[in-house]
């Protein structure tokens, strides 16, 4: 069956291979368009429909022209930084007793 | 890690280099194993688009999910489109946006518009929520077969498809 992925998480896409992919280059979590922007959404839906036209091989990626309006969270994003360092070293503690806690669960 | 040439201020993220660095932070040692495929399938376009059934996959939703929960495919009605879906356990950025606006990640609205206009023949009924394992093998072994059935019981000729 013919498919199109349209999604933000460009290296992991490409990484896995797929027929056709609309990349739009937005914070995770909202592919189709800003929150409440109607025009946007139809907008990149729209070009993510067309591919099914006009890709002619796998692997197909095309950029959608859409900006979100500001950068600051490309460099924010799971950022690992020495302000919170020790938290994720004890919330990797913490989720590790709780898988170990459900293993020992009977069932 | 050299994904990240351009300006780390304006190219797209490498979200794989930051998410193996995020966990080895928590302390774990095995990195995460991404899908990785050496062939990718193909299949054309039937028909015009216009005269196609569309079918809608998500990776959100339609209830809330616990974080060590075994998840299932499940599926809801197109007809009359949730509105909110469940992303809380997804990985998005949090911090920079949110999903109280399901057509933000869940195009309803905007492929009911795309019909409207006669550029797309038809929604099939159910949209599908795929559950995002960390087991590749459940995925490919069970729930993406199960999909496909459900795409094709419904009459879909072209599917799309949205990860959050």
């Amino acid at each position: 069956m013919p498919t199109v992925v349209l999604g933000s998480a460009r290296d992991i896409v490409l990484h896995c291979g797929v027929p056709r992919f609309l990349f739009v280059d937005f914070p995770l979590g909202n592919p189709c368009g800003r929150p409440w922007d109607d025009a946007m959404q139809r907008r990149i839906v729209g070009e993510a429909v067309t591919l099914f036209e006009t890709a002619r091989a796998p692997g197909t990626t095309v950029e959608s022209p859409e900006r979100w309006g500001s950068d600051d969270w490309r460099r924010r994003y799971m950022a690992v930084t020495p302000d919170n360092r020790d938290e994720l070293a004890r919330r990797g503690e913490d989720l590790r007793r709780r898988r170990a806690a459900r293993e020992r669960r009977p069932v | 890690m050299g994904q990240e040439t351009r300006s780390d201020d304006t190219a797209p993220v490498s979200y794989m280099d930051r998410t193996r660095a995020f966990y080895e932070a928590q302390g774990f040692d095995r990195a995460y194993r991404w899908a990785h495929h050496d062939d990718t399938p193909w299949a054309p376009l039937a028909r015009p688009l216009s005269q196609c059934t569309l079918g809608l996959v998500t990776t959100a939703s339609r209830y809330p999910r616990a974080e060590l929960e075994p998840r299932k495919v499940d599926s809801g009605d197109m007809a009359d489109p949730p509105e909110r879906l469940f992303t809380d356990d997804l990985s998005w950025d949090k911090q920079a946006t949110h999903t109280d606006d399901v057509n933000s990640f869940c195009p309803f609205a905007p492929l009911e518009a795309l019909v409207r206009a006669g550029r797309l023949g038809a929604l099939a009924p159910r949209f599908h929520c795929v559950p995002t394992e960390y087991s590749q093998r459940a995925t490919i072994d069970h729930d993406a077969p199960e999909i496909l059935r459900r795409l094709r019981e419904d009459g879909a000729d072209i599917a799309l498809l949205v990860p959050l």
